[in-house]
């Protein structure tokens, strides 16, 4: 996943924001990356324009070497399906969905049969322990029972890349400690993990840890506290605007 | 899941906004549906009472009334039977049969009839006619040789047996029963009938027919004007007039003729029932209007506040991969699905509305139409997509970021 001068400016109340300037950045396959910075300075937009979901002003995003802006926005809504799972700070569930029916949408979408479908999302379900609350529906769980369910939805397409924003905001200690030790085993798999926390301790668990600073990116190297290798190359190839 | 699952889990959830847009089709359908069903039927029974008066230019006492001539309580008014031979005589073309009739009302054994005079020919000429087929179906060709008809459409056999007999037969002691009045007094063929002090023998008792003639006793013209000693009097002038030239102003012709008396056409007969029926043909249309319009607007605003209030879900779906495709069908999947709801239900009330409330208010049996749901279930759909396809576009064109980050 690389930027290339990517720039976001959103116009507010006529006054000109910018969230991201020329940021140049690459993250390779399988890298467990932290994006941490104050409030406001960018770290949502970043991650939104890395799911192709949200297109830059100026600049170029790829993934796996295509040009995800020029392509069409279904073309890059096919590529969320295949290839990104989004972890949201809030889960977004579907309210009237049951668990199960939560974790099957991605499968439908990617046009598998009911039976199938069922049988994945109960396997998923399970995984993330939630084996016994298939049919309860997201206001009958608890919070981290939500954000479990979020994450076994992540995974039913099995994705290359999982994009986490606050994925332990809302959590107490111990369910934190449940999703961060999850997205720890999703990165052991060889998924590439771009998490935006406000927590060290979550950051400190990721091989390398991106700082935001009012819509740049800081140069940094590894993490020097991560408990355990990093993806491939270990260093940054950060570049930030002040070139 | 299927996108099915998926609409109909949504709907369920909040069915209770659904439910405003649902109920305006809902009833906006069943009153068009049971007007027009109601409408149909009442025409239909235009058609036949049509049919069943077998002419179509009735001549009356000035002062009688449509209604009196039905119900023959005209005792009090009459005209001379000279009237006869004035239209006879005159060169008015397109007068293809007359009957002249003297109706009063009797008592036998007790029970109240009408006793009607004719003259025997000219009277089954006309009702032979309408055995066959309404005066009113006949091209126009078939007019001026209205005595060929009855052969063309070939009434049952022993019907017509039996009025040739008659034709040649009824005496001055003889008398026709209808089939209400036999199945009445009990009287078969070949009884005999009292009325005013006659003596009648009854030559035949007359079928079915369900018109006023069931509950009459036929007898000779010129008999019952003896009986009741008024002279040579008539109460009615039946006349088969060929349509070119009524549609040509013969019932102003014969009004001329006879200052005295009141011509009118069957069509004014059943004049105010046609009228209904066009009333009730527009009004079918103003509730047409009414269901696009407020239908359709209450189901635009649903839909609006429904993909106001689920962007965030549609942010969630587009963010796991759902293309504007989808949304899009979601949601008009979701609005023919109430349009489907809508229109059947509809339908369903509608019928059962015209079913009841047809012979209580209208006087007619209304059955079910089932090309009406057909007919409900389109409209209603069309409705509903029409009404959903500019809310489910704006959901499909939704910027998916932009809802997922107002947190
Ligand atoms: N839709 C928008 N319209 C206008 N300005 C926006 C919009 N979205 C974000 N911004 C601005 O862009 C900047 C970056 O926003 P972003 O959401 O990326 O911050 P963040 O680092 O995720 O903050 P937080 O930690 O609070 O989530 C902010 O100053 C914000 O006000
Ligand atoms: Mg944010």
């Amino acid at each position: 996943m690389k930027l290339e001068g990517v720039s976001k400016s959103y116009k507010h109340r006529g006054r000109l924001v910018t969230a991201l300037d020329n940021a140049t950045l690459e993250i390779h396959r399988g890298e467990f990356v932290a994006v941490v910075g104050a409030s406001g300075s960018g770290k949502s937009t970043l991650l939104l324009m890395f799911g192709g979901m949200l297109s830059p002003s100026s600049g170029r995003v790829f993934l796996n070497g295509h040009s995800l802006y020029d392509l069409s926005p279904n073309q890059r809504a096919e590529i969320r399906r295949d290839k990104i799972g989004f972890v949201f700070q809030t889960f977004n569930l579907i309210p009237y969905l049951t668990a199960l029916e939560n974790v099957q949408i991605p499968l439908y979408l990617a046009g598998r049969a009911p039976a199938d479908q069922r049988e994945r999302a109960t396997n998923l379900l399970h995984r993330v322990g939630l084996g016994d609350r298939l049919d309860h529906k997201p206001a009958e769980l608890s919070v981290g029972q939500q954000q479990r369910v979020a994450l076994a939805r992540v995974l039913a397409n099995d994705p290359e890349v999982v994009l986490a924003d606050e994925p332990t905001g809302n959590l107490d200690p111990d369910t934190s400690e449940q999703i961060l030790r999850q997205l720890d085993e999703l990165n052991r798999e060889g998924r590439t993990i771009v998490m935006v926390t406000h927590d060290p301790r979550a950051a400190a668990r990721a091989g390398r840890i991106l700082h935001l600073n009012a819509g740049r990116v800081l140069p940094q190297g590894p993490n020097p506290d991560s408990s355990r290798p990093a993806g491939e190359p270990n260093y940054a190839v950060v570049e930030g605007a002040r070139r | 899941m299927q996108l099915r699952q998926l609409v109909w889990r949504e709907a369920f959830e909040r069915k209770n906004q659904l439910a405003t847009s649902f109920f305006a089709i809902f009833l906006g359908i069943a009153a068009i549906v049971s007007i027009k069903s109601i409408t149909f039927y009442s025409e239909k029974a235009v058609a036949r009472e049509l049919d069943a008066l077998g002419a179509n230019i009735l001549v009356l006492p000035k002062s009688a009334s449509v209604q009196d001539y039905y119900s023959a309580d005209m005792q009090h008014e009459d005209f001379p039977e000279e009237y006869v031979s004035v239209l006879t005589m005159s060169d008015l073309q397109g007068l293809d049969n007359l009957s002249p009739k003297l109706s009063i009302p009797i008592e036998v054994r007790g029970k109240k009839v009408t006793l009607t005079g004719i003259l025997p020919k000219s009277e089954f000429q006309i009702k032979a006619m309408w055995a066959g087929a309404g005066v009113f179906s006949l091209p126009a060709e078939g007019c001026g040789s209205v005595a060929v008809v009855p052969d063309a459409f070939k009434p049952p056999v022993q019907e017509t047996l039996m009025r040739k007999r008659v034709i040649d037969d009824l005496g001055d002691n003889e008398a026709l029963i209808g089939a209400e009045v036999a199945a009445l007094l009990s009287i078969r063929e070949g009884d005999e009938v009292e009325a005013l002090g006659k003596k009648f023998r009854v030559t035949a008792v007359l079928p079915q027919t369900g018109t006023v003639d069931d509950s009459r006793i036929f007898a000779h013209l010129h008999t019952v004007q003896e009986l009741t000693g008024k002279g040579h009097v008539l109460n009615a002038i039946e006349i088969v007039g060929c349509c070119n030239a009524i549609a040509g102003g013969l019932v102003q012709k014969v009004n001329k003729l006879l200052p005295n008396a009141k011509v009118v056409t069957v069509t004014q007969v059943v004049d105010t029932q046609i009228k209904t029926n066009r009333m009730m043909a527009r009004l079918s249309f103003v509730f047409l209007g009414i269901i696009v319009l407020v239908g359709g607007a209450s189901i635009a605003n649903y839909m609006y506040a429904n993909v106001f209030e689920r962007r965030r879900e549609i942010g969630s779906l587009m963010a796991l991969g759902a293309g504007s495709g989808l949304i899009l069908r979601m949601f008009l999947l979701k609005a023919l699905l109430l349009g489907l709801a809508g229109g059947v239900a509809g339908y369903v009330l509608g019928t059962v509305l015209a079913v009841t409330l047809g012979p209580r208010v209208a006087g007619i049996i209304v059955m079910p139409m089932p090309i009406l749901l057909v007919w409900a279930v389109g409209i209603s759909v069309l409705i509903a997509l029409a009404a959903s396809y500019l809310p489910a576009r704006r959901a499909a064109l939704l910027d998916p970021c932009a809802t997922l980050q107002e947190v």
